[in-house]
């Protein structure tokens, strides 16, 4: 596979070299295709434009930091990395384009990046077809199934199924009756699923589940029917704006009072744009909150690094991704002393860091990322002690491959 | 199913409804007076809620919020349509479609680089918040309110329209510009006051929907394609065309809800599609319109 | 309450301002055209830039059949190019037929789709076919993102990937950047003659007839329904052909390639490049993916800047990029 990758490549960069001659009548010799010498390419696409402005923003600067303490360190014997950033604008054709750009033209020797599913998807399928180094940055069951797969994908941000784990075995009790609102597309429904499963073993009680179309900005309709249901919980398992938009309009029907809101994931940015009014009380999951420095050496260091070259601003969820994804490749690239392919898989799957968060790795069938999932509560108001004050760690849950769904599961055969 | 369920699920629908129609008669007044299709009507929509946000937050009150930000980014409506409206008149009628289309990229992006991309809080005002029991359930106090103040523009525009004579001219102007010219009629100031006014409700409805979504750049692209759907469906340039069919799209999304939840969406759809085979144009448009 | 009757824009709707420049190129426009277009990887910042050029522009020819020259208004071409897209990598990847056989069932699909959307929308006008275009592609969009078995719902189609294409014995790396530049461009090349063909056919001359004046094409005996129902099926057919070629290009089909946005593209694609000329679309795709590109490299706010332009060129330059330049180009041959 790599073998015939890599003459399509010279013979690529031939054909290239001497129609550029013919074209332009050029300079220089043909450059040879993602060299094993010079800068350390690393190609960074995210949706700078569009609604996930501020966290892609926020994946960058964690990016840049990574890349930053690599080189300042002396990059790898001398050779520096590189990060280069586009806009895919959050739309997977566009994502495809600027991947296929970064591998062809830039040659990039590795893509990190994406903010959706359906983006990441298609950015690996671009990578994986020209046995090119992915590493995901953002929630997805699929990426880890046996279908999407390939050695060449690695998925560094969590999926639904370990945050809606983390966040049920946290939140659901004994006996208690839970309804469900989900949005209607993959991510909706892996979510709806994950807290399913391991709802069951609790044993509460599932007392409707009720879909609603993606990106709708009006959840009236579906108020009456949860109001009907009276449940104890109320798990809302959509993302970003949905998720703002859905929680207000929950609390403005006076939902929040005799049910407990719920979410797979709490996002940062999006607790700023709503209120804490809105948002008090209710429970979700994430990969990171600054918040947990005060018990956690590496999140210390890294949140002071991130202080240090931002005026004090701090990390957000989303945006570790982008550290601990750059800092874990590059790790891997110095392992394995250079850019090649198979030698930085290797190093990649054999790799334990501890960047950021506590201590990680890629699992060997699936490449998932096993990681510690913290389970978070929106602060009252009048508790937050700064504007960044924003959530209370309930539980740290640990990287565990047990709470992972198995590898025979994702349809991966057994080595 | 039991009927308390079903009632409530359709005066959702009608609250749902309410912001529809707002956005529904700015999109069909201009339409019918001025021919033209405002495709940045969506963008003015979220000028409005931000417009609100900035008053909120300047004078520290609810109330003044609500009439400012109408007022401010309806005279903003009278500088585009004097600056780039105006020359576009006499030419075809896609013409102000590509127009508008640019023009709603302009104002959504300059949202962004002032107020950030991420979406900024509105809280329900004090005295809004909390539920309300109408008989045959609880509801939000502030989507009753919302009601409210859609049926007083209604009846306002309504008044306006038929017993006055700026209403009288505004009716000749829609039947026939040309003659109106002949009687010495500012056609032109006609036009500039209408664009003014549709782009005023917009911007009311903006304000209005902030404190039940989130106020956030994007929010609205999506509210216009539903506008879209409305006006057509009750004709384009029909006012009480507007209003019915607001309503009946906010009730059939929230029927549909309730049975199909996951089909809301193409519900809306699916009933202009309908509705325009049986209607070519529209519930009550007229024949020839818009064509 | 009702506003009826005549209003300044509408009326001139059908006044010659979207009618064609009549093109001196003439019969050298194919040629010229395939000639620039071998160069064009050269003259862009990256190969897979060029392609999507191949592909938008072929997708703006094949709107502006529809829209340019009969002035039917679609605000529904994203349900054609998406069903080009759809069929084409559902047949390779889920049927594992070859890439020519995937492509042809691709257009065939999109053909059948854009006959069954002309049957029901060819018989409303102007803004009212604009909505009944757009409803009917808001619910193929549905239904694709509900048939997630077959389509991958949100998630888009993948799994279909062409690395090698060939006939029999022959075949190229399709992976290959320049190869697969092209191969697109043979079949984008193919599609320019055949379009060229149709509007110097006596059917491009009735098409004509019937946008300039209905009522005198109708005396004249011509059939005015079928007429509008057969331009959008071929409309269809060059939109389907650009579809399959996206999915073959970028190997994945995203569910956006059905949406609104997408439409809205053809409909901004042509008129940036100008309505009713031959070119014109081509122009506006290239002009309209070139702007993107280049200045979202340099600039996060670049909707800011693409937006501005466009409304500077309804207000500067109304006949469009290439439209406003023919008129100079016979200004200047006039002297």
């Amino acid at each position: 596979m790599t073998q015939t990758t890599k003459q399509g490549l010279s013979r690529r960069s031939l054909i290239k070299g001497t129609a550029s001659v013919a074209a332009l009548g050029v300079l220089g010799a043909p450059r040879i295709a993602r060299a094993d010498e010079g800068p350390i390419k690393i190609g960074f696409p995210v949706p700078i434009t569009g609604p996930f402005g501020a966290e892609a923003k926020d994946q960058v600067k964690s990016a840049e930091l990574a890349v930053k303490q690599f080189n300042a360190a002396g990059g790898l014997n001398g050779r520096l990395a590189e990060l280069l950033v586009r806009d895919d604008k959050l739309n997977p054709g566009e994502a495809a384009t600027r991947t296929l750009e970064l591998i062809e033209k830039d040659k990039a020797h590795f893509i990190v990046g994406a903010l959706s599913s359906a983006v990441q998807l298609s950015v690996n399928e671009v990578t994986r077809a020209r046995g090119v180094i992915y590493i995901s940055i953002s929630q997805s069951d699929t990426i880890n199934e046996a279908k999407d797969f390939s050695r060449f994908t690695f998925h560094e941000a969590l999926n639904p199924q370990m945050t809606a784990g983390a966040v049920a075995r946290h939140a659901f009790k004994k006996g208690q009756k839970v309804a469900y609102l989900a949005a209607d597309y993959a991510y909706g429904h892996e979510m709806l699923a994950a807290f399913k499963r391991t709802a069951a073993p609790i044993g509460v009680e599932t007392v409707g589940e009720v879909l609603h179309p993606f990106g709708a900005p009006d959840y009236s309709a579906f108020m009456p029917r949860l109001m009907s249901m009276k449940a104890d919980i109320l798990c809302i398992c959509n993302f970003g704006r949905d998720q703002a938009n859905s929680i207000k309009q929950a609390v403005d029907f006076g939902l929040k009072g005799p049910s407990k809101i719920v979410v797979p994931v709490l996002l940062h940015n999006q607790r700023l744009a709503s209120s804490p009014d809105v948002f008090e009380g209710v429970v979700g999951g994430a990969n990171y909150y600054w918040g947990i420095e005060d018990h956690n050496a590496s999140a210390k260091t890294f949140n002071d690094a991130f202080r240090a070259a931002y005026n004090g601003a701090i990390p957000t969820d989303y945006g570790t991704y982008g550290y601990t994804a750059v800092r874990s490749l590059l790790m891997a690239v110095k392992e394995a002393g250079g850019t090649d392919t198979d030698k930085v898989i290797t190093a990649l799957e054999g790799l334990k860091y501890d960047v950021a968060k506590g201590p990680q790795s890629y699992r060997k069938c699936d490449h998932q990322s096993v990681q510690s999932v913290f389970v978070i509560e929106s602060k009252k108001k009048s508790e937050m002690k700064t504007d960044a004050d924003l959530f209370k760690v309930l539980a740290t849950e640990a990287g565990d491959p047990a709470t992972l769904r198995s590898c025979e599961q994702l349809g991966h055969k057994p080595s | 199913m039991d009927l308390q369920l079903i009632s409530l699920q359709l005066f959702s629908g009608i609250a749902l409804g309410a912001i529809l129609i707002m956005l529904a008669l700015g999109l069909s007044i201009i339409f019918g007076i001025l021919g033209v299709v405002n495709f940045a009507h969506g963008s003015f929509f979220m000028v409005g809620a931000y417009a609100g946000v900035f008053f909120l937050g300047y004078t520290g009150n609810f109330w003044w919020a609500l009439l400012l930000a109408p007022l401010v980014v309806g005279v903003l409506g009278l500088g585009v349509e004097r600056l780039l409206i105006r020359p576009l008149y006499g030419r075809p009628v896609d013409d102000p479609i590509l127009l508008t289309f640019g023009l709603s990229y302009v104002l959504v992006e300059g949202v962004r680089i002032l107020f950030g991309t991420d979406g900024v809080p509105f809280d329900t005002p004090a005295a809004l918040r909390g539920v309300t029991n109408i008989g045959i359930g609880y509801f939000p106090t502030y989507r009753l309110f919302v009601i409210g103040v859609v049926a007083v523009v209604l009846v306002a525009l309504w008044l306006v329209l038929e017993k006055t004579k700026v209403g009288l001219i505004v009716r000749a102007g829609a039947r026939d510009p040309q003659i109106m010219r002949v009687l010495g009629v500012d056609i032109q100031k006609l036009w500039l006051v209408v664009f003014g006014i549709g782009i005023g409700l917009a911007a009311l409805g903006g304000v209005l929907a902030a404190p039940m979504r989130t106020v956030n750049p994007e929010m609205g692209n999506f509210v216009l394609s539903e506008a879209f759907v409305v006006t057509v469906i009750g004709g384009m340039g029909s006012l009480l065309g507007s209003v019915v069919a607001g309503l009946l799209v906010g009730i059939v999304v929230n029927m549909t809800s309730l049975v199909a939840p996951e089909m809301a969406t193409i519900a809306m759809f699916a009933f202009m599609a309908l509705v325009l085979l049986v209607r070519p144009h529209g519930l009550f448009g007229k024949p020839g319109f818009g064509t | 309450m009702e506003m009826a009757a005549s209003k300044p824009m509408t009326k001139i709707a059908t006044a010659p301002a979207a009618a064609p420049r009549r093109e001196r190129l003439g019969r050298w426009r194919v040629p010229l055209s395939i000639a620039v277009l071998c160069v064009l990887p050269w003259l862009l910042p990256s190969k897979a830039l060029a392609v999507n050029v191949l592909i938008y522009g072929l997708y703006a020819m094949g709107y502006n059949l529809l829209f340019g020259y009969t002035g039917l208004l679609s605000f529904g071409h994203a349900a054609l190019f998406g069903t080009g897209a759809y069929v084409t990598g559902i047949a390779i990847g889920q049927f594992g037929t070859n890439w020519f056989l995937g492509m042809l069932a691709g257009v065939i699909a999109a053909g059948l789709m854009a006959a069954a959307m002309g049957a029901l929308s060819t018989r409303t006008r102007g803004i009212y076919f604009a909505m009944v275009t757009l409803a009917l592609a808001q619910l193929v969009y549905y239904v694709a993102l509900q048939a997630s078995s077959w389509t991958g719902g949100e998630n888009g189609l993948r799994g279909f990937t062409v690395s090698k294409v060939g006939i029999g014995p022959l075949s190229v790396d399709f992976l290959n950047p320049i190869v697969k530049y092209y191969v697109v461009l043979a079949f984008v090349a193919l599609a320019i003659w055949t379009l060229s063909r149709i509007l110097n056919s006596p059917f491009g001359g009735v098409v004509e007839a019937i946008r300039e004046n209905e009522t005198r094409a109708k005396a004249c005996g011509y059939d005015v329904v079928r007429t509008r129902l057969l331009a959008f099926v071929l409309s269809g057919l060059f939109c389907g052909l650009a579809g399959t070629l996206s999915a073959l290009h970028l190997a994945i089909v995203p569910l956006d390639s059905l949406g609104y946005m997408m439409s809205g593209q053809a409909v901004m694609m042509t008129m940036l490049g100008g309505v009713g000329t031959f070119f014109g679309p081509f122009i506006g795709a290239l002009a309209f993916l070139v702007m993107e590109d280049v200045l979202s490299l340099w600039t996060a706010h670049w909707q800011l800047f693409l937006g501005a332009i466009f409304v500077a060129l309804v207000l500067y330059m109304p006949k469009g990029i290439w439209g406003t330049g023919l008129v100079w180009f016979e200004r200047w041959r006039g002297r």
